[in-house]
């Protein structure tokens, strides 16, 4: 029981990184209707970033300030920061190809995510870096009942992935820019003809969608220890699987989705085998989207002709 | 009274097929007389003499061993291209997972010409036996890959393919170890061999090469002016008013992705053959955006476009950025020719090229009049322009970092701002890119390599989605 409840831990901390990345992918793939593969790399931009922020502050063991100060200064400014990226690259990238075939964006997407990579790659090396979380935050502070161990750096991530997700719900369903994202979403002409400033919507829905994956790679930093340039991609992947498995576009489902798949990993690693745990999870992942592409909470749209 | 056309088309041709090659653009002057020229030499007559020139460069230059690796590596990543080709720029299916078929006909390769299988001797099958096995079962595994793209189309089925390829590396890597070798890969494995004859010189691989890139073309030069060829691109264009014309769509794509894996196979044959290993980390991702980059620059849906940008790609990577001396030239050259292709007028190209060569003897002065340290370094082959022009300091690494995080964000600003601010911002630009390349990139040829895989990709689908030979694709509404 008490290894259930571990795993469980677990993979609500993995899952609630899967679904901050995933509600960027949904709300991109909502307005542009593109994969922008370049999302994962954001992740790993704000990992380091993060990092960096962290070493400014005295690096883990010897902090010149309080842990709450720094922590609340990482995630502000590797989500700022990150945000501000991606409004960048789609200014840069993809607002030239916003008519072009579907399949150009996507190549470019793929494009924008290697060099990402490939720049980290160049300025900071292929070693991993470590957090070293705990020396700052020590492994007792927490819930430790029988043998199961909650470290509070991933409830902080649980709760603040889920408060982050409620706060962007509310954005898009109750604010004026929320409003013109959805419009946007439905029908860009039309949204255009309305009014809206369709750039400015998209920039902003961008702005939004990176600033999540910075502060996702934050709390990857804080919680698994180890980032290094290569850490976006496969995660990305399954980040956007989640946006799938929930219903993209839906930002319920992310959340969803993302926690299903945590889920899922966690309990293929601990009962049935870690080798063999990406593979088996890349096996659900394909024969879920193959089985029913429209995700859990997600509509079947009709194709107009 | 009716204006007669001036020539009406035969009975049942549409009249705006017909006068498809009217409306085709020639560029004007000399360039559009030699493309006139050129078309009209058939594609079979053009083909062999494309095939000749192979033949005859290692003959008449006579290569060295490194330069016929480089040749070799060329033709597999034109075969890969080519078959790529087929899913992608015909039926217009992206599929991500495309390496791992060139994986798996390496590993099938591998596994019927060492000794890991069967052991202590072995399988040792003759090649004329293990390909043609090999890519068959390759095209199964295509099949395989393919059938969510009935159901799936763009998006969905490019992360399905990707998911595919992670799966195979992960497959390779930890599955039944003491088989596939795990990372460890599997080493020793035989050359291409069978009836008397053995293939172990690296001539050798060439021409094989050749010979197989010669057949790929004649092959699906054949399918794409055949039915299927025609069915291919109606599939990409609109699939639903295919299969309105009742082309079995969902069989077309399938053929699309079995043959690209056939073609993928036989190229990871002869490259396992040739190296005689075999490792999970040569079928990745960065061997996927090569093959990608390839096709692009090349222009998918052209096949002369995709074998050229795969060449292309692979020697200018490869062959010149392995050596800072020759990747110095082709760092200047190629900006050198994009300036004076795309920069139009003429006395903008000079403005920008002499305000470079004047920026940088002034930046290089000032800074050099404050400190001498940050002038002194010679990080790359050209040692002239770091000790005159361009700031190379004497620890260049950090200097260089700093120089490519400004190119990339003047670059960005470059593509926001229009007319005289983008010529005026040029100039520090190119200052900049060439500073971060004397002090940083030409020293670490393998990132850099990576690199500028990344950016071919994004710049040609920004500037030239249609690659250097396809044709413009036009929308009909």
């Amino acid at each position: 029981m008490s290894k259930f409840i571990q795993e469980l831990v677990n993979g609500l901390t993995q899952g609630g990184l899967y679904a901050l990345v995933a509600l960027g992918y949904s709300m991109v793939y909502g307005v542009l209707k593109l994969l922008n593969f370049a999302h994962g790399d954001l992740y790993m931009v704000g990992a380091f970033v993060g990092y960096f922020v962290l070493q400014w502050f005295g690096g883990p063991t010897a902090l010149v300030v309080p842990v709450p100060i720094v922590l609340a200064c990482m995630f502000l400014i590797s989500g700022v920061g990150v945000g501000g990226l991606g409004v960048a690259i789609e200014r840069f990238a993809y607002r030239p190809l916003r008519d072009a075939p579907r399949i150009a964006p996507l190549i470019t997407a793929l494009g924008v995510s290697f060099l990402l990579e490939n720049t980290m790659l160049l300025l900071f090396g292929a070693s991993y870096r470590d957090y070293n979380t705990s020396a700052f935050i020590p492994f007792s502070t927490g819930i430790h009942i029988g043998g199961v161990n909650i470290w509070i750096v991933q409830i902080m991530v649980i709760v603040l992935s889920v408060a982050l997700m409620f706060g962007l719900e509310r954005i898009v369903t109750r604010t004026q820019l929320g409003r013109q994202m959805r419009a946007v979403a439905t029908d860009r002409e039309a949204a255009e003809m309305l009014g809206i400033n369709v750039d400015y919507t998209i920039s902003a829905t961008f702005f939004l969608g990176s600033s999540l994956a910075g502060v996702a790679g934050v709390m990857a930093g804080l919680a698994f220890n180890n980032i290094y340039t290569l850490m976006g991609f496969i995660l990305g992947l399954k980040a956007f699987t989640a946006a799938v498995v929930g219903g993209i576009g839906s930002i319920p489902g992310a959340m969803l989705g993302g926690f299903l798949i945590g889920l899922a990993e966690a309990f293929i690693t601990g009962y049935v085998s870690s080798t063999y745990s990406n593979l088996i999870v890349f096996g659900i992942l394909i024969a879920f989207m193959i089985l029913r592409p429209t995700g859990l909470l997600g509509k079947v749209q009709l194709q107009k002709v | 009274m009716a204006v007669e056309p001036k020539e009406s088309p035969g009975v049942g041709v549409d009249e705006w097929v017909a006068r498809s090659a009217e409306r085709k653009e020639y560029p004007p002057g000399w360039r559009g007389d030699v493309q006139r020229q050129f078309e009209r030499v058939g594609w079979w007559p053009r083909l062999g003499l494309a095939a000749a020139v192979g033949v005859f460069i290692p003959l008449v230059i006579g290569l060295n061993s490194f330069q016929l690796q480089v040749g070799i590596d060329a033709l597999l990543l034109a075969i890969l291209a080519l078959g790529l080709n087929v899913s992608v720029g015909w039926a217009g299916l992206l599929d991500l997972g495309y390496v791992a078929f060139y994986g798996f006909g390496a590993y099938g390769y591998a596994l019927l010409s060492s000794n890991q299988l069967n052991p202590p001797n072995g399988i040792h099958w003759p090649a004329y036996f293990s390909i043609p096995l090999v890519m068959i079962l390759a095209a199964g595994l295509g099949l395989a890959v393919g059938w969510p793209s009935r159901r799936l189309i763009g998006d969905y089925l490019a992360i399905i393919t990707l998911f595919f390829g992670e799966a195979f590396v992960e497959f390779v890597n930890n599955v039944a170890p003491t088989k596939l070798g795990g990372p460890n890969g599997i080493i020793a494995l035989d050359p291409l061999h069978g009836a008397h004859l053995q293939i172990t010189t690296l001539t050798g691989y060439f021409y094989v090469l050749l010979a197989l890139l010669v057949l790929s073309m004649a092959v699906l030069h054949m399918l794409d002016t055949s039915r299927a060829g025609r069915a291919w691109r109606a599939v990409r264009e609109d699939p639903l008013a295919a299969s309105v014309m009742t082309i079995p769509v969902n069989r077309v794509k399938l053929l699309a992705f079995a043959i690209g894996a056939m073609i993928a196979a036989m190229a990871g044959t002869v490259f396992a053959a040739q190296q005689s290993n075999v490792f999970p980390s040569n079928f990745d991702t960065p061997y996927l955006i090569l093959i990608y980059a390839g096709l692009i620059l090349g222009g998918a849906g052209s096949m002369s476009g995709a074998v050229l940008g795969g060449l292309l790609v692979s020697i200018v990577l490869d062959g010149f950025l392995r050596s800072p001396n020759q990747s110095s030239y082709i760092f200047y050259g190629v900006i050198l020719i994009t300036l004076l292709v795309k920069l139009r007028p003429w006395s903008r190209v000079a403005i920008v090229i002499g305000g470079t060569i004047v920026f940088g003897f002034v930046a290089h002065a000032i800074v050099g009049a404050i400190s001498s340290t940050a002038v002194a370094g010679t990080a790359g082959a050209n040692d002239w322009i770091d000790l005159h022009w361009a700031i190379v300091p004497a620890n260049p690494v950090t200097f260089g970092n700093i120089c490519f995080v400004a190119l990339l964000c003047l670059v960005v600003t470059l593509t926001q701002v229009k007319g005289w601010w983008r010529t005026a911002l040029m100039i520090p630009t190119l200052y900049v890119a060439a500073c971060a390349w004397e002090a940083r990139l030409s020293q670490v040829p393998a990132i850099t390599r990576l690199l500028l895989l990344g950016a071919i990709l994004i710049v040609v689908m920004a500037w030239r989605p249609a690659g250097l030979l396809g044709s413009k694709r036009v929308e009909v509404v």
